[in-house]
């Protein structure tokens, strides 16, 4: 099982000091988390993708190409590449060129986006939502897969005899995840490929998310990748630690209070309740993030957002730390001594070649 | 016996308030109705006040804390719908329409819905029609021909003789009770019944 974190990338004043940092400050400190992540043990560091303030991630493949170069073992992942705004073409090249640079530790997950303005600064329409996710990720798995595409559709200017450069690395594209909050088209286009299917879980009612999971898991069944257990289900989570509970609340209640996505909402209280937000000791996130098991099923790859709402670098370094030295190594054994033998690892670099090369062996004893 | 089941939301205010009494007398005349047909009633009633904040909960985060999901849950089990609103500023009252903006949008599709609203004077009776009928509308619902609006005169002689408030009430409810029980079939469930990949993908490139 994959452990990570994901961040939003947001600008945010800290609300216990009055301080925002600059936008310098901000992507230097993303680089920093993913540093950390690779330091304390981690498996990924997934990067949002925004086109408006306060957010700084508008190009993740730059930021990942820097991580990469600083790292050795962890995965670059996105969450989420916009695969309705921007041209798949270059999604291609993009992803393929981060892929060598990394030698391989490189997977992506598409989103549709929420900002409605961002479909029109990008000359689309975002009640074409759903369908542009589905044409271009189609075009973006062509070009991935066909040395040369002859594509004609809705949405983009046709091509005609186009090789997309550079290849993927060893002729394997990236795994591709899908993410959606509430869409059945997006995990039914993710069972259809045998893609993975990611769930931001965080405000969402553990039912909600359960009823997209399920269609998921049943779907990729139905298009013949495996049995339901088998499909590739990753999810989100949110947590902030200190050694005692109380600690925990104090220190995070003023970040709650006045993130620009829960302030004037509910009480810290409410929300933790009926949400994956777990704030409390390591023991207390380690007991919510294994009942995300119990309700979806054994699951390939947890996310947390450590990082927003004006937490101060420091602090998330430290809850990095926590994570790290005392969460995940207990979780790693946990979810290990439960999963059965025959649900899969999330597909990496390494596995993906390694079954291509077998299925290449398979083919030449069969001629 | 077959059973339908009638969900009232009421965005009264005040301890007792005109506009429950109102949403008691439609949902009862709406039980009766139903077991002149054969029916029994199954009726639920939602004090929006009681899930005020939760409301503004889901608005501001989209997670319904408290007792919001069972409330949704009952309305979108629903067979009916009987919506009733005090009229604030020639409209219907802020809470009414946030707690319709927090129901999923699906949940209301095909939905027979009676709509009833309370004002201090019968000057502001057509806020059933250029307000809460519209909204009914965009929400694909299939709204009850009568709609019922009762001024405090109407509690009492009214201008018929407060007769009048009991027959409307008596005719909407059986216009109600009539569309809940012919109820169509809901459409498909996304989710049950997912439209397939090859289906999504019709006039797109590939």
């Amino acid at each position: 099982m994959q452990f990570g974190v994901f961040s939003v990338s947001d600008v945010t004043t800290d609300p216990t000091t009055g301080r925002t940092p600059t936008e310098a400050e901000r992507i230097k400190a993303m680089v920093a988390i993913a540093l950390k992540a690779e330091e304390v043990g981690l498996d990924v560091f997934a990067t949002g993708e925004h086109h408006n303030p306060p957010f700084v991630a508008s190009s993740p493949t730059t930021m990942l190409g820097y991580v990469a170069a600083r790292t050795k073992d962890l995965i670059l992942s996105t969450s989420t590449t916009l695969i309705t705004t921007n041209d798949p073409v270059k999604i291609a090249e993009d992803f393929a060129m981060l892929q060598h640079l990394a030698d391989g530790r490189v997977d992506l997950m598409m989103g549709r986006g929420n900002t409605g303005p961002v479909y029109p600064w990008f000359g689309q329409d975002i009640r074409q939502g759903i369908p542009l996710a589905l044409e271009n990720y189609n075009l973006l798995h062509r070009l991935w897969r066909e040395d040369v595409v002859d594509w004609e559709g809705k949405f983009r200017t046709p091509l005609q005899g186009f090789t997309s450069t550079p290849r993927p690395l060893d002729g394997v594209p990236p795994f591709v995840w899908h993410g959606s909050i509430r869409s059945p088209e997006i995990a039914e286009q993710a069972a259809y490929y045998g893609d993975g299917f990611f769930h931001n879980n965080i405000f969402w009612p553990a039912t909600h998310t359960k009823k997209l999971i399920s269609l998921y898991r049943r779907r990729f069944e139905h298009y013949g990748h495996g049995t339901a257990d088998q499909a590739i289900v990753g999810l989100g989570g949110q947590v902030f630690m200190r050694r005692n509970s109380q600690d925990a609340v104090r220190e995070f209640r003023p970040y709650f209070d006045n993130a620009p996505v829960y302030g004037g909402g509910p009480s810290l209280e409410e929300f933790t309740s009926q949400t994956p937000l777990t704030v409390g000791s390591p023991q207390e996130v380690i007991d919510r993030t294994l009942t995300f098991r119990e309700m979806f099923g054994d699951y390939q790859r947890q996310l947390f957002l450590m990082d927003h709402a004006g937490l101060p670098l420091k602090t998330v370094l430290e809850q990095l730390d926590i994570l790290g030295e005392e969460v995940v190594p207990v979780l790693r054994r946990e979810f290990a001594a439960r999963r059965p033998a025959h649900v899969p690892d999330a597909p990496t670099h390494a596995s993906l070649l390694a079954a291509r090369r077998e299925a290449d062996t398979t083919t030449e004893v069969v001629r | 016996m077959t059973t339908r089941s009638i969900v009232t939301v009421t965005a009264g205010l005040s301890t007792p308030s005109s506009t429950r009494l109102l949403a008691d007398r439609l949902t009862a005349a709406t039980g009766e109705a139903l077991s002149e047909r054969g029916v029994r009633a199954q009726t639920t009633t939602v004090e929006l006040r009681e899930v005020a904040h939760d409301v503004v909960n889901a608005m501001t985060t989209r997670v319904p804390t408290g007792q919001l999901r069972e409330v949704l849950d009952r309305v979108n089990d629903a067979d009916g719908v009987i919506a009733v609103t005090p009229v604030f500023n020639a409209s219907y009252s802020g809470l009414f329409k946030s707690f319709f903006d927090v129901v999923e949008p699906e949940a209301l599709d095909g939905m027979p819905v009676l709509v009833g609203a309370t004002g201090g004077s019968p000057r502001h009776s057509l806020v059933l029609e250029h307000a809460l009928r519209p909204m009914f509308v965009h929400t694909r619902s299939v709204v009850a021909p009568t709609g019922v609006y009762a001024a405090s005169e109407d509690w009492g002689s009214g201008e018929g003789g407060g007769r009048e408030l009991t027959e409307r009430i008596r005719r909407a409810a059986h216009q109600l009770a009539g569309l809940a029980v012919d109820r169509a079939p809901v459409g498909r469930d996304g989710f049950e019944d997912p439209v397939s990949f090859d289906d999504l993908m019709s006039g797109l490139g590939r």
